[in-house]
């Protein structure tokens, strides 16, 4: 609980309109885009400007109370989920784009404007923000930055941590951190790498620039159908060896296909194990050269249907069937966990068999959406909480095969991090001399330990017990948000 | 071999004897005066593994880069940040602990973009372990990262895993006659464009670009273009990676990273640009803080690339706070400062 006197100091510091703990006005700040994690916050606010932020951050550090940053609320990890005593700071109100260079391709922004806002603004003159996490019509750049976002085009166009240039931040005893720079690199340590990714544990921010690309003349997709999964994970391996990076490489396995195609119709072919879909941009020259690599390829490796999309129309038909993947399968059963593991591409026939034994054995059946160009898993577990110990098989399920994918040579989130949700996982991933230094480089930072206490790193004594991406009744906390 | 390099910086640790991490000695030149015993690291040698088809490929930090560049090359891939090689025999570990890039750098990425994970041994002998041989990983801090620029001071790289690119299939240079304002124009104009742009650089009155990609697209790009097409290109783009041409030989030799759209920055005619605008490269005898101040108004940092280090060292003081941060991270690392004392900054 935090003291009256504390809240009193707090309400000072911004507007009334700013400030919020009324139950009825914490309720919507329980939890993050995870909402199986739910905890009230003691106190929400919503900081209209720098600083405010600075003032924020200087009050909780006298008073020693912790601080918990949120963006728009979509992350997928409980990494913005709130702690007992702690001030949640939500920087959604700081939502200004600040500046547009069309020459130098940067924009100036501030941590609560849209993902998708910023290639908005910037379309006018042909420019664009790459990385497009699948939540981009709500997600902030804020968030992105703290975990470090892909989305489905980053095995060409990279992560958030290849896409900015430069951050305002703020460590807990409020000073100012002027990070990176706006040439291409900055003296000294790369403190922009260590910051993405860093999921509010390092310090806060407040503004970031980021590059704009020229939009591609041309994006194109192929779509390909293989009776056996390792054929089509063959050929995935197979078109980057042909010296093609694609901008989209996606697979789905027979039952997010057939999920897929009963809820959206995008016409796949449903006599397949496996389907592939391959997108190509940019100049109009490279796109057909690489389309008829592409297929050229796929029929080598025995796919048994391929389709090339011959209009916007068609392309954004092939897509929508695996955009809607998860609300798909999440028809197919009452609830689903999503896990997020990333593994060698070579690696996916064994891990695949692996998780369809695994499957077996608790009885519970798994589909697969799999990000296939850059390695990222998503298999969903299907289940029903109303059985009684099921909820718990499925979570048992998830964490085996996160364990599998370090197994492999992988990792335990390619993006939606850590949070509290896979902080067990993490023991998996990272013995004790490598998690004694991320606490270091923690404390660094925040030798108290108030900024998001709790998340991302375990204690070394303690590897809690945490479950997976929860979602019940086929339902996605934000609905409304394509997830790929 | 990595065994006894693990005694010896354990040994170091308890003696507090400062070592000056060697690889080739290419880059010797770069950073500030350092002090103590020479731990070389051309022991731990060989690529580890190489897996085309993942674009991944992973080797202990003293392999030379002419060696995985040629196997590379046998699958016709690349290193996409063309690190320098400069005038020695430049090393896997070296290149990434410098984080310096080629020509390359603006359009594909740079050293830090394309490394994926490495292991290291800390300033207490521990050998740690960071990011892996995936190209998504949000798992933890990315201390891989952090450790590319470092300059060895937080560790000694033992291996080093990439993310690497297949080689375009053309590549041509053009040139043209243009004035440099002109140029930095051109440069960031066509940039804000889809084109296959994979270089550029601008000296003495003269814009040369390179275009990188499938044979057609590299044509019409050509064709809509224009300008003289340069016949030895591939020896033109490697001098001035490696910086092995007459003007790199001047001394005092500047690198002022800026805004690439900064207009001529006015500080004499023994100027190199490349980076698209984004580097400039002056030779002067213009006082440091003169050109320190010019950089930063531009939006970046100026660094005594070569030449005899002005009193505040070779780069860019760092603000206060971030000054403190990057002494408590250096203080977790290698609490005895052991590694490559000065080398980045003089007071660790």
């Amino acid at each position: 609980m935090l003291s009256p006197a504390f809240l009193s100091k707090l309400r000072k510091l911004l507007p009334p309109h700013c400030v919020l703990n009324e139950r009825e006005d914490l309720l919507p700040f329980e939890s993050d885009g995870l909402a199986a994690y739910r905890n009230t916050p003691d106190v929400v606010v919503l900081p209209e400007n720098e600083a405010q932020v600075a003032a924020i951050l200087q009050l909780c550090h006298q008073h020693k109370v912790a601080v918990v940053a949120r963006g728009a609320g979509t992350g997928l990890s409980a990494g913005a989920l709130p702690v007992d005593g702690a001030v949640l700071l939500v920087l959604a109100k700081l939502n200004h784009i600040k500046a547009i260079d069309p020459l130098a391709r940067t924009a100036v922004v501030e941590p609560g404007v849209r993902n998708l806002a910023i290639s908005e603004a910037v379309a006018e003159h042909n420019l664009y923000y790459a990385p497009d996490p699948s939540s981009q019509i709500a997600c902030s750049i804020g968030g992105n930055v703290a975990e470090n976002s892909g989305g489905v085009h980053c095995l060409k166009y990279g992560l958030t941590v290849h896409n900015i240039l430069k951050l305002r931040a703020w460590t807990i005893d409020g000073q100012l951190l002027e990070i990176g720079s706006e040439a291409l690199d900055a003296p000294g340590y790369d403190l922009l790498a260590l910051l993405t990714g860093s999921e509010g544990m390092l310090a806060v921010i407040t503004e970031v620039t980021v590059k704009l690309l020229p939009r591609p003349e041309r994006a194109q997709v192929v779509l390909a159908a293989f009776d056996d999964v390792a054929k089509a994970g063959a050929a995935v391996g197979n078109i980057i060896a042909a010296g093609v990076i694609p901008a989209g490489l996606e697979m789905m396995d027979r039952l997010a296909i057939e999920a897929a195609e009963a809820f959206v119709h995008a016409g796949y072919p449903l006599d397949c194990e496996a389907l592939l879909l391959c997108e190509v941009d940019g100049v109009n020259e490279e796109v057909s050269a690489d389309i008829y690599t592409v297929r050229e390829v796929l029929e080598a490796a025995g796919a048994t249907e391929i389709r090339t999309a011959e209009s916007e129309e068609q392309r954004l038909k092939f897509w929508a069937g695996r955009k809607a993947a998860f609300p798909a399968v999440g028809r197919l059963a009452p609830d689903y966990y999503c896990m997020d593991g990333t593994i060698p591409r070579g690696q996916l026939p064994h891990v695949l068999q692996r998780i369809s034994e695994m499957s077996a054995e608790y009885g519970l059946a798994v589909a697969n959406v799999f990000h296939a160009g850059d390695g990222n898993l998503h298999p969903l577990i299907l289940f029903d909480a109303n059985t009684p110990g099921e909820l718990h098989k499925a979570e048992s399920f998830g964490g085996k095969i996160l364990e599998l994918c370090v197994e492999v040579g992988g990792t335990i989130t390619g993006e939606h991090g850590v949070g509290l949700e896979k902080i067990k996982q993490m023991c998996a991933q990272f013995a004790t001399p490598e998690l004694t230094r991320f606490h270091e480089v923690k404390a660094a930072f925040d030798p108290n330990k108030l900024l998001n206490p709790g998340k991302a790193v375990p204690e070394l004594h303690r590897c809690a017990e945490w479950g997976a991406m929860h979602i019940h009744g086929g339902k996605l906390p934000h609905p409304e948000l394509p997830r790929f | 071999m990595l065994d006894a390099t693990i005694e010896r910086i354990r040994a170091a640790h308890a003696n507090s004897t400062p070592l000056i991490i060697q690889g080739g000695g290419s880059k010797t030149f770069y950073g500030n005066a350092d002090e103590g015993e020479v731990l070389n690291t051309r022991v731990l040698t060989g690529v580890v593994d190489y897996q085309p088809k993942e674009l991944v490929l992973t080797a202990r930090a003293g392999t030379p880069l002419a060696e995985i560049e040629a196997l590379l090359g046998e699958h016709q891939q690349i290193l996409a940040f063309e690190p320098p090689h400069f005038n020695g025999p430049a090393t896997l570990g070296g290149s990434i602990a410098t984080g310096l890039s080629g020509p390359r750098r603006p359009y594909a990425g740079a050293a830090r973009d394309f490394v994926l994970g490495v292991r290291l041994i800390d300033g207490t002998g521990q050998p740690l372990r960071f990011g892996g041989q995936v190209i998504k990983n949000v798992a933890g801090y990315d201390v891989s990262r952090l450790m590319v620029g470092a300059l060895g001071t937080l560790g000694l790289l033992t291996e080093v895993s990439l993310k690497v690119l297949p080689r375009p299939k053309a590549e041509t240079t053009l040139q043209y006659e243009l004035d440099e304002a002109a140029a930095i124009l051109k440069m960031n104009q066509w940039a804000g464009q889809p084109l296959p742009l994979s270089a550029t650089s601008w000296h003495a009155g003269l814009l040369t670009l390179r275009l990188s990609g499938a044979a057609s697209a590299v044509q019409a790009a050509q064709a809509k273009l224009g300008g003289e097409t340069l016949t030895d290109a591939a020896a033109f783009w490697q001098r001035l990676r490696d910086q092995a041409t007459p003007f790199f030989d001047k001394r005092p030799l500047w690198r002022l990273a800026v805004k690439s759209t900064t207009p001529p920055l006015q500080l004499g005619d023994a100027q190199w640009i490349e980076w698209g605008g984004a580097v400039r490269w002056l030779a002067s005898d213009l006082p440091a803080a003169t050109l320190r101040e010019a950089a930063k108004t531009a939006g970046g940092h100026a660094t005594l690339f070569r030449g005899n280090a002005p009193v505040d060292g070779v780069f860019a003081p760092l603000a206060p706070a971030l000054a403190t941060l990057h002494r408590n991270l250096k203080q977790r690392f290698d609490p005895e400062g052991i590694f490559n004392r000065g080398r980045l900054y003089p007071d660790f």
